[in-house]
Order: structure tokens, then C-alpha cells, then sequence
């Protein structure tokens, strides 16, 4: 009987091994693909055990921080947002029970610690794991004006530095306090007002005629166009067949191009539009970021592209398309606010767009500066000597036509509005700005959902008044940070 | 050459050197105030260990050295883990320590000589299955994740198949000594029913145990310890292949047929889709997270996530069938594979007691007990290692439990009387007891 016994004994050992093999397979070669896997909490529940590192503001603010709870031995960190609703959207929220959403989101990697695989080794070993602190380009004083501007409507606001590219301010209403979003969760996602959705960034509207700016960029660097070319603004010209009306039917005879652009006139546009081509039109469309989600750090669930759609669709030169009316920002043409920032920004930037960032620089527990976020050039959408004529073009806008709203005492501003008709009275009311027009320090676009009045009207005395803050605040907009090398 | 006992002796240092770094990485991982009390549950194991020791030196002292380390090993890596888990826990299993070494020395005192086991077969099978069937008696009987394996009886609740377990194997390798001879020589053809019978009834037992405890894992620990059994007694694989394509067809047939079985084999095969994940595909997907966690060198003692901030722990039944994976989870691939050659070697041990046995009793009760032992930690590791469907059986010697540590130490002590018994024949055949 004792062969058999060996056998037994040698099936055992097999039968072990195999344990073994299994035990390497989901410790060692699966570790990875578990870890990732979205029902394991641990992840989650790790990170709430180190303190995530904090977030500021561009003047050092703190804008969140980390309250622990728990005694030593479950001790956990629940994030505390001390500035409240005034970067909701800009910022986010991170919770375990609830996720992430914004800067938390996106720059996460960052905050956790977990980004650089070598430092968080070395934590490891030393058991101190924590987060960097993010230094983002978001500034108060700009928020709270544009918070200010829009007063309780809903609206948005995107203030953008145009030759970096950094987002000083980014406002959306009706917004919400991120220290409420565990308690309230439900409740703020079924408000009828959708304060958690970032009318920035995923909005979408119709640009009514600051649209015409991309038109007019298109245009220009084609060399079709010049700031004096002559151009006919009759009342009901037929366009794609269908006659065109300008705003309130006004009847204009030869106009230049720049004159087109002060009075906003539809048919003149229209024109400039169908003469340029559906697909000129739509590829400067494209070298302006419309078409695709742009290229900023925000998490991509929390951005909508802009362009021509239908439903939910976006239409190309092979789809049917009225371009006429899209070069005034009509027929099915959609923008969300950063977009229209981008155009701003980039015709400020003598028509370079740059990378919108939030970030600013990463600094380690110990004060180290661990990552300085440098400005990123996307690409040269149109030629600098077209960007100037534009500029000089909008500059016209707000010191003689329909952004007069928007002029400050001793700075040029250049503008563009926007009226879209979204009913009986009831307008989307835009404004894209950038200024001072010799030197730009910053490019803007503010809009209104359901206003009573035209983008003249409304939107531009709200960007007139972000303008003086970022421009008047801080030495005249100096771009470098107040505090430089500070806490 | 040092005497069998002092080797034994030796052999509890590798216990006192685990047992007295495990506390003390548990206890530094802790930040919060413990109770200096519960440091002492260590040295209480130890002094338990010791005691055992100079019981076997005075009882069995042919026995073999290194099977009562080795479970005294393993009992340390349980001991610690359940410390790590929690306090009280580790203070009950010690107690429980203390019940089990009351069982292994009545075992060794009642049973001078084991073959008269022989003598009580029929008693102790018919005890066993009647102690198998109990969980299923309305009032005493529990259900535990569908199975049903548990019996409560007041605030007592205890696992029957623990026990059963051993009784069934005293059975079968006394019945199977009896019948070897016609079950060898007998011509397949030839083989009546008469032969066949005992096989067919211990299949359709098997059978009985899925569907009525509802327990894949239990059977075949079962199934399995006896068709080692029925290969030692027989040497034919024949006999063997065709017990296992019964258990094979018959573990099919129920998976297609009764609802639990088949919904238990789904969860196997998937555990990680999106809605059973976080439903009946839990336990095994946070054992497979735990250990993902762990890697190749684990978290350390006390280190690993286990609690989540309400108080409840993430790894379910992290002190009984999941200790494996918070083992992986805080010692990793490397200490994991150590617990699994730990139990290797005790196997090793327990066949070689059987290859030594003088008597067709002694061996194939030897290698019964070790195989059933030896399946028994295939099918709880293999379980949480998603190599079988996951099933509730303890770890033995590690797992929390009072049955499971008194049925183990009762094991223990068997092999050790075996061992006893053929070690001093030989050393009585070399001349002498000098």
C-alpha cells in the first residue's frame, strides 16, 4: 500500500502548486486589472486615509482642505471647501460616496500623490503618503465679480489669459456649496435649475452673432476680406434661398467689413460666410477647437464639443448645411462659453490659440514646487496681421456699436455681442471680450440665458466689470502671480 | 542524533519567534491605546504549545517530531491574523486552544491503542452522518450563505462536519482494510454489487451532502478523502477514475438542474460582472481585491484595509473561509505560498506516519486522515483562490472556530498515536526500548 501513498502525496503537491499558481495570478499578475476594477473600493478607501493635498486659488487662497474624522485608528479625511459656492464648478468636489468632479477630478493624480510612481515609492517606504498641493490660475476677486455680474441669472463666465492660457476666472449659475454635495447629493442632481451641471463647459447655446468674429477671422486669413472691403447690408437678402432679415429689419447699403461688424449686420455677414464656403468655413471652425471638447485640464465627462449639430450629432462639410446662417451664429450651431473664450482668447493672442489650464504648479507637503505647469500652445489658428485688423475690428464694436457697455476708463476693450432669440422677448444674451487691445492681459466671453434684453444690454456690463477687476486688482494685470514663490 | 521529543522541542522556536513578531507588528501598526492584557494571549498560546509538548514526551515519545510544530506554525499564523482582526476573537481562540488540548489529551489517554476504533465502525459512520444531516434539523440547525453547515445549540455553534469528517475516514479505512483483498483481486467484470455497494452508497452520500447541505466544498473534502482512501487500499486507478466520474457527473447534473448550485457555479466563473459583484459575487471578489492588494510582499502584519468606516469589515468572514486572502493581503504571494508548504509538509508528515504504519488499519487510517486534511485546505484555499466555487470550510488550525480546532488537534492526536504505535514496533524489532 505504500505506492499509492507517494501518488497521493505527489497529487497533493500538485494540487498546492496550483494553489500557489492562483495565488500569484490575482496577487501578482492580475494585481493591477483588480485594482483598477471600478467595484474594488479600496482605492478609494486607501485615498481617504492619507489627506489629499490642498487646492489654491492663483493669490493663495485656500480654496479646499481636508477635515479629519474618526479616531486614530480609522482615521479618514472628508474634504472641507472653506471659499463655499465660489468655485463649485471650477473646482469640483471629491467624496468617496460621491465621486469627483472638476480640478479634483482631473488633476487627481496630483492631489493623491499617486502620479509619480518613484515618489510614491519612497512614501511608502517612509509610510507619510500624501498628496501634492495644487496652486491653480483661478482668481477670487474675478469669480466673485463675475459671480456678482450675473446676479442669480443662470449664465456663465470664462475669463482666460490669452498668451498663457490660464483660466483666471470660470463661473456658472446656479452653482452650489461642494461642502453640501454628500448631504444634498440627490437633491442638487434632481434641481430643476441643474446646479451641478457647468453651463462653462458643457452648455451649449447658440452664439447668435459673436460668432461672427470667426467669420470675420476666416475671412481676413484667407485674404478673401479686408477690415475696408465693401460689403452690401440690404435688409431680406436671400441666403441659401431663404431671405435673411437683419436685427429689427434695419437697412444698410455698402458697408466695410468693419462697419459690418460695429452695427452686427446679418446680411452683410451671411455674405462673407457663403463666399468663403462651407468648407473654409468649417475648417477655421475646427483650428478654433470647435468639432472636438477642448484641449483643457477638466475631467471629459464635464466638457461638450461646439459646432453645427443636429440632435446630437455633429454635422461636416458632407452634411447639409446653411453656412450662411452659421457665419452668424444661427441654423443649428452651438457653443458652449469656453469655446467662445478660446475664440477671444486666441484673437487676443495675434491668433495663437494656447492650452486652457487650471493649474498652475504642484508643491509637495514639504514646500518643494514639484511640477510647474507651463503654458501649451495648441496651434496658430489665423496669421497675426489678421488677428490685429479683427482686433482693431472689435475694438470698433465697443467703442462705437453694440458693446458699448463693455468700455472701461483708460483701456481699450476689444468685444463682439451676441443675441440669440430663444422666444418672445427672451434672448441668449452673449459677450466675447479681450483687453487692453495694445497689450491683451485677458479674453472673455459672459452669456445669459433668458435675458430680457440684447448681449449689449446685458452681458457686456457684466464683462466690463470682470474686465476692471482683473485689469485694475492686481497692478493692471500683471500676469505673474502676486504671490510669486509664496506659501 | 537528538532524541524525536527534543527535535519537537526545537521545532516550537520558529512558533515562539512567529507568534512573538506577529503581536509585536500588530501591535505597532496600532496607534490606539490596546489592552496590555491581550499581548499575554501569546505567551498563553506558548505555554499551551509547551504543555502539549511534554504531554507527547510523556505519552507517545516515538511520536513524530515535527507534526505537532508544524500545526502549532500554523496555528500561530491564525493566532496572530485573528489578533490583528480583533482582540476578543484572538482571547475566544485561545480559550478554545485550551479545549482542543483537553480533547487531544483525552484522545490520547481514552485511546491507548487506536485500532479499537476498529470495533465501533458501524457506530461511529452512523454518529457521523447523523452529525452531517443535524444542521438540517429545524430549531438547531443554521443556514450560513445558503449552506447549510452550522448547528446552534444556546450560544454554542459549532460545524458537525468537522468531526464527521474524521469519524467517516475511522470508517471507511476500517471497512476498506476488511474488503481491500476482493476489491483488489476481483476481476471488474467479476465485481458484484455486493463489492460495488459500499462505493455506490458513500457516492450517493456524497450526493445527499450537495444537495441537502447544499455544500460542494464539504463534499468533496468528503468524496475526495475517500477516494484516496479507496486508491491506497486498492492501488486501482480503475476504481478511482470511476468514483470520480460519478462525483464528476453527478456535481454536472446538480449544477444544471438545483438553482443554488448553478447560480454558485456562475458566480465562480464570473464573480467581477457589474450587478453580482456587489450581490452574491461579493465574498470572492473582495477576496481576489485583498488579495490584488497584498502583491508579492504583502502590507505587513496589521497593515492591511480591513475596516471600513462604519465599523464593518471590507473582507467578509476575513477570520474564517477568507483568512487565506487577508493572509495574501498582509503577507503576499511569499507568505501565503509559506502557509501552503507549512501544509505540505504536514501532509508529508501524515503520509509518511502511513508509510510506516505496520497494519493495513493504521495506514489507511493514517493516509485517510491526512488526505481529508489535505483536501480540506485544497478545497477552502482553492475556494478563495478561485480555483473551485468558494465554499464554507475552515482553514485548519487557522481559521476562528471552536470545531474546527478541536476537530483538528483530534486528528492531530490520531496521527500521532499511529505514529507512536509504528515507531516504537520498530524500535521494539531493532531490540530494544533503550
Amino acid at each position: 500500500m505504500n505506492r499509492p501513498i507517494v501518488h497521493l502525496f505527489g497529487l497533493f503537491t500538485l494540487l498546492f502548486a496550483l494553489l500557489v499558481a492562483f495565488t500569484s495570478r490575482w496577487s501578482v499578475f492580475e494585481a493591477q486589472s483588480l485594482e483598477d476594477n471600478t467595484a474594488n473600493r479600496r482605492p478609494l478607501l486607501e485615498q481617504q486615509r492619507v489627506p489629499r493635498g490642498l487646492i489654491f486659488a492663483r493669490d493663495g487662497t485656500l480654496v479646499a482642505s481636508n477635515r479629519q474624522l474618526g479616531n486614530r485608528q480609522t482615521r479618514r479625511f472628508v474634504r472641507r471647501y472653506p471659499t463655499e459656492s465660489l468655485f463649485s464648478h471650477a473646482i469640483g468636489y471629491s467624496f468617496i460616496d460621491r465621486g469627483r468632479a472638476g480640478v479634483e477630478q482631473s488633476k487627481n493624480d496630483i492631489l493623491t500623490g499617486s502620479g509619480n510612481e518613484f515618489a510614491s515609492l519612497i512614501d511608502e517606504l517612509s509610510g507619510a503618503q500624501e498628496g501634492d498641493s495644487l496652486r491653480t490660475t483661478l482668481d477670487p476677486d474675478a469669480q466673485r465679480a463675475a459671480k456678482a455680474g450675473l446676479g442669480g441669472r443662470r449664465g456663465s463666465v470664462v475669463a482666460i489669459e490669452p498668451d498663457t492660457g490660464r483660466i483666471r476666472a470660470m463661473v456658472s449659475l446656479p452653482d452650489f456649496d461642494p461642502n453640501a454635495v454628500r448631504a444634498r447629493f440627490n437633491e442638487l442632481n434632481a434641481d430643476e435649475g441643474s446646479p451641478l451641471f457647468n453651463r462653462a463647459t458643457q452648455a451649449r447655446y447658440p452664439p447668435g452673432s459673436t460668432f461672427k468674429v470667426v467669420t470675420a477671422a476666416a475671412g481676413l486669413d484667407s485674404g478673401r476680406f479686408g477690415p475696408n472691403t465693401a460689403v452690401s447690408g440690404k435688409n431680406n437678402k436671400p441666403i441659401s434661398g431663404v431671405p435673411l432679415q437683419n436685427f429689427e429689419g434695419a437697412q444698410f447699403g455698402q458697408v466695410t467689413l468693419t462697419e459690418a461688424l460695429t452695427k452686427s449686420i446679418n446680411t452683410a455677414w451671411a455674405e462673407v460666410g457663403t463666399d468663403i464656403g462651407d468648407s473654409t468655413m468649417l475648417r477655421y471652425m475646427r483650428r478654433f477647437g470647435f468639432g472636438a471638447e477642448p484641449p483643457v485640464d477638466y475631467p471629459r465627462s464635464q466638457l461638450a464639443a461646439s459646432g453645427v449639430f443636429d440632435e446630437d450629432q455633429l454635422l461636416d462639410e458632407d452634411d447639409p448645411i446653411d453656412i450662411g446662417r452659421v457665419a452668424i451664429g444661427q441654423e443649428r450651431l452651438q457653443v458652449t462659453p469656453l469655446q467662445m473664450a478660446m475664440v477671444a482668447a486666441t484673437v487676443a493672442n495675434e491668433g495663437v490659440l494656447m492650452q486652457p489650464q487650471f493649474g498652475e504648479r504642484a508643491i509637495a507637503p514639504d514646500g518643494r514646487v514639484t511640477e510647474r505647469i507651463r503654458p501649451d500652445r495648441v496651434r496658430r489658428v489665423i496669421d497675426a496681421s489678421a488677428a490685429r485688423d479683427l482686433a482693431g475690428m472689435m475694438t470698433s464694436v465697443v467703442e462705437k456699436g453694440s458693446g458699448t457697455a463693455a468700455q472701461l476708463r483708460g483701456v481699450r476693450v476689444a468685444g463682439k455681442t451676441g443675441t440669440a432669440e430663444r422666444g418672445a422677448g427672451v434672448n441668449q444674451a452673449w459677450f466675447i471680450a479681450f483687453a487692453p487691445v495694445a497689450n491683451p492681459k485677458i479674453a472673455l466671453a459672459v452669456t445669459v440665458e433668458q435675458a430680457k434684453g440684447t448681449g449689449g444690454e446685458v452681458a457686456a456690463p457684466i464683462a466690463r466689470s470682470v474686465l476692471e477687476v482683473i485689469l485694475d486688482a492686481k497692478g493692471r494685470g500683471n500676469s505673474a502671480p502676486a504671490a510669486a514663490g509664496g506659501f | 542524533m537528538a532524541s524525536a521529543r527534543l527535535r519537537e522541542l526545537f521545532g516550537l522556536v520558529p512558533v515562539g519567534l512567529l507568534v512573538t513578531a506577529g503581536f509585536t507588528a500588530v501591535v505597532l501598526s496600532r496607534t490606539e491605546e490596546i489592552n496590555d492584557l491581550s499581548l499575554t494571549y501569546g505567551g498563553f498560546f506558548l505555554g499551551l504549545c509547551v504543555f502539549a509538548h511534554f504531554f507527547i514526551r510523556a505519552r507517545l515519545p516515538q511520536a513524530d517530531p515535527y507534526l505537532f510544530p508544524l500545526a502549532a506554525l500554523l496555528a500561530a499564523f491564525g493566532l496572530v491574523m485573528i489578533y490583528r482582526i480583533d482582540e476578543e476573537l484572538a482571547r475566544q481562540q485561545a480559550q478554545w486552544f485550551v479545549i482542543g488540548l483537553l480533547f487531544f489529551c483525552a484522545t490520547v489517554l481514552v485511546l491507548r491503542d487506536h485500532r479499537v476504533l476498529e470495533r465501533y465502525r458501524y457506530t461511529i459512520a452512523a454518529a457521523s452522518i447523523a452529525l452531517l444531516f443535524l444542521p438540517r434539523v429545524p430549531g438547531i440547525g443554521g443556514r450560513v450563505n445558503g449552506a447549510f453547515l452550522a448547528v446552534e445549540i444556546g450560544p454554542v455553534q459549532f460545524q458537525p462536519a468537522e468531526l464527521a469528517k474524521i469519524g467517516i475516514i475511522v470508517f471507511l479505512a476500517s471497512y476498506l482494510g476488511d474488503t481491500r483483498d476482493v476489491l483488489v483481486r476481483g476481476r471488474l467484470p467479476r465485481l458484484s454489487l455486493k463489492h460495488f455497494g459500499p462505493l455506490l452508497v458513500v457516492w450517493g452520500a456524497a450526493m445527499l451532502l450537495l444537495v441537502f447541505i447544499r455544500d460542494l466544498g464539504s463534499s468533496l473534502m468528503f468524496f475526495g478523502g475517500f477516494l484516496a482512501l479507496l486508491y491506497v487500499a486498492t492501488s486501482r486507478l480503475s476504481l478511482v477514475a470511476a468514483g470520480a466520474a460519478m462525483f464528476a457527473a453527478g456535481a454536472v447534473f446538480f449544477a444544471n438542474t438545483v438553482s443554488h448550485v448553478q447560480e454558485r457555479v456562475e458566480v465562480w466563473l464570473d464573480p467581477l460582472r457589474p450587478r453580482v459583484v456587489e450581490d452574491e459575487g461579493y465574498q470572492i471578489a473582495q477576496s481576489m481585491f485583498a488579495q490584488a492588494d497584498g502583491g508579492l510582499f504583502g502590507t505587513g502584519f496589521g497593515r492591511a484595509l480591513l475596516e471600513l468606516p462604519g465599523g464593518n469589515l471590507i473582507l467578509p468572514a476575513a477570520d474564517t473561509d477568507l483568512i487565506y486572502a487577508l493572509i495574501v493581503n498582509e503577507l503576499g504571494l511569499f507568505g501565503a505560498t509559506a502557509v501552503v508548504m507549512i501544509y505540505l509538509l504536514f501532509a508529508a508528515r501524515g503520509f509518511k506516519v502511513a508509510l510506516l504504519a505496520r497494519d493495513g488499519f493504521s495506514k489507511l487510517l493514517a493516509a485517510g486522515l491526512t488526505a481529508v486534511f489535505a483536501m480540506q485546505v485544497f478545497v477552502i484555499v482553492g475556494g478563495v483562490t478561485r480555483v473551485i466555487p468558494l465554499t464554507g470550510v475552515t482553514l485548519p488550525f487557522v481559521s476562528y472556530g471552536g470545531s474546527s480546532i478541536v476537530a483538528n488537534l483530534v486528528l492531530l492526536a490520531l496521527l500521532l498515536i499511529i505514529s507512536h504505535d509504528a515507531r516504537r514496533d520498530t524500535a521494539e524489532a531493532r531490540g530494544g526500548l533503550a
